[in-house]
């Protein structure tokens, strides 16, 4: 390729998708989306979520014209993606599929690179700037010269989100991309993102059929229902407090216990009285207390009664006080037999031990907030 | 029972008949390729061709090579072009089947990643689609090599030059040590012909030695 290829869009500006009442119907009559209007927002994450057959994955498959709309318009930007060349546009959206999809013939760095090579990019930048993103995407540099083959699902997934980034395109496409893997790498793997999101700021639309991840990533949260009708397109709180329909709230399910996990963990009030180092002698006590290291680390807890230190109920359980959000305190304090949740700072110093009366009180100025 | 004396006599012949037999082993294997390949192209892209193509192919190699060659004796005489042609085609008819279902190995999910990172349809064919299918493809060329060295001896039998005119002349003249060093070296010929293959597969395709499904 001689001349750099025109860029679809301006790669610094995320541009916002606008659904313009679009339907997908097939030839053989069954419709696939029917009118839906939506906007995704410039720079934020918007989860599509619905049972499978909804419509979601059509929905997200029309913004590149993987498939092409029946009626109505959907906007990048301001401009109707359908006065793109196809291919044009298509490498100005990033895209990410369940399992990656990653080209099996090619190493990793040249998988990263596609697109910029694709736009006419010269292969050695293209290969220099797929470097910087091998790293920013949590991957070792030594894993360039590798094949797909030779990686993890997970490892593979975070190429496949590389290849994706690599032409800097203003929206980013992922298709369900996180539901193969198994929930530990799944969960990195969402904390990478949003980690990521906060560095470029993209226009994400995301696919999932999992109500947690839709939760956990989304600024805003589409529930699209059989028909490929969208129930309700709202922030994950209000999704979760004020479901539209029954369908809605039968798909959120146990909807209290998820809020749990949107709830900060930043106002909560904490106790330090009950922590006792592991060099100082006991003093009989008729409640639990926890005994911290000489760095303030989380040891074990000492029953009341108890006049020496042994090793026999280790803690198990804390949480970060502002980065964990409630549902992670709440576990904390379930997980311990003295029903206190262990707060400690990002260096897992304890910071305090919250009980039912503490959390009581957070969750109810939490609540409040919310309804207001 | 093996007279040296005779192959050291005879040994700028047996060489002449070396190299000739190799000629008419590969000229058809690099003229196959080239043949099925679109051919293959095209049957994935309009799949209503494959069916047609895939009869043609299979009724053609039912013809014994040696019915082929006395067929065009009549317009290609006594050259090169009587033994090529035919086995040209067998090759073509071989590599097909391996040429498309090379292509259609591609896995869906990498078809659909390179569309959606804007591939046009060519380009994909030819740097994803066509790289992902070469081992398969090598795989065919190495069957069709090694089958067109067997193959080629017969063509002694119609006038046309290779190491099958030394199983002749021995036949002929109750003569063993020809009849033995052509199939020594027609087996040679076979054996290196592999090895250089798969060495090429090895430098052409290092992602797919020990590839693992997911």
């Amino acid at each position: 390729m001689t001349k750099p290829a025109v860029r679809a869009h301006s790669a610094e500006t995320p541009a916002s998708v606008t659904f313009q009442s679009v339907t997908k119907r097939y030839p053989d009559g069954t419709i696939g989306v029917d009118g839906i209007d939506l906007v995704c927002e410039a720079g934020k994450i918007t989860v599509f979520v619905g049972p499978s057959g909804c419509g979601k994955t059509t929905t997200l498959r029309m913004i590149n014209r993987m498939i092409s709309p029946s009626s109505g318009t959907i906007l990048i930007g301001d401009r109707d993606s359908a006065t793109f060349d196809e291919a044009q546009l298509r490498r100005g959206i990033g895209y990410v599929i369940q399992n990656a999809g990653l080209f099996p013939h090619r190493t990793v760095i040249d998988n990263i690179a596609t697109v910029p090579v694709l736009l006419g990019v010269n292969r050695r930048e293209a290969r220099a700037a797929a470097m910087e993103l091998l790293e920013r995407v949590g991957l070792d540099a030594s894993l360039a010269k590798k094949y797909p083959y030779q990686l993890s699902g997970g490892q593979q997934q975070r190429v496949g989100v590389a290849r994706a980034l690599a032409a800097d395109p203003p929206v980013l496409l992922m298709d369900e991309p996180f539901s193969a893997i198994d929930p530990v790498v799944r969960a990195e793997l969402q904390d990478e993102l949003l980690r990521l999101q906060r560095e470029i700021g993209k226009t994400v639309i995301f696919v999932t059929h999992d109500m947690d991840e839709a939760i956990r990533l989304a600024d805003r949260i589409v529930v699209f229902q059989r028909g490929g009708t969208i129930a309700q397109s709202d922030t994950p709180e209000r999704l979760l407090i004020e479901p539209a329909s029954p369908f809605v709230r039968d798909f959120t399910g146990d909807s209290g216990i998820k809020w749990l996990s949107l709830m900060s963990t930043e106002q909560i009030a904490s106790g330090s009285s009950r922590l006792v180092s592991e060099r100082d002698s006991l003093t009989p006590s008729d409640e639990w207390r926890l005994s911290v290291d000489d760095a303030g680390v989380a040891q074990y807890w000492i029953a009341p009664g108890q006049v020496e230190h042994t090793l026999a109920t280790p803690c198990r359980r804390t949480f970060v006080v502002g980065l964990d959000p409630m549902r992670a305190a709440l576990d904390s304090s379930l997980m311990s037999p003295a029903g206190l949740a262990v707060a400690t700072d990002e260096s897992q110093r304890v910071l305090g031990l919250v009980d039912f009366a503490q959390f009581d009180a957070a969750i109810h100025r939490y609540r409040s907030t919310a309804h207001a | 029972m093996l007279d040296t004396a005779w192959i050291w006599r005879n040994l700028p012949k047996i060489w002449d008949l070396l190299v000739q037999h190799a000629v008419l082993s590969y000229v058809p294997v690099v003229v196959g390729l080239l043949i099925a390949l679109p051919v293959g192209i095209a049957c994935v892209r309009w799949r209503w061709c494959y069916p047609i193509a895939l009869a043609a192919s299979s009724a053609f190699f039912a013809i014994p090579s040696l019915a082929l060659f006395v067929l065009l004796l009549p317009y290609t005489g006594l050259t090169a072009a009587t033994a090529i042609i035919p086995l040209t085609l067998y090759t073509a008819s071989l590599l097909l089947r391996n040429i498309v279902d090379g292509i259609r190995s591609t896995d869906d999910s990498v078809r659909q990643a390179a569309a959606a990172m804007g591939y046009r349809p060519m380009r994909r064919l030819v740097s994803i689609e066509l790289p992902i299918a070469t081992p398969l493809i090598l795989g065919g060329l190495r069957v069709a090599a090694v089958a067109n060295i067997s193959m080629v001896p017969v063509a002694s039998v119609i006038g046309v030059a290779s190491l099958g005119d030394l199983f002749i002349d021995g036949t002929q003249r109750f003569f063993a040590t020809p009849i033995i060093v052509g199939i020594v070296l027609t087996a040679v010929l076979a054996l290196i012909t592999d090895l250089v293959l798969v060495s090429v597969q090895r430098v052409l395709t290092p992602w797919g030695q020990t590839r693992r499904s997911k």
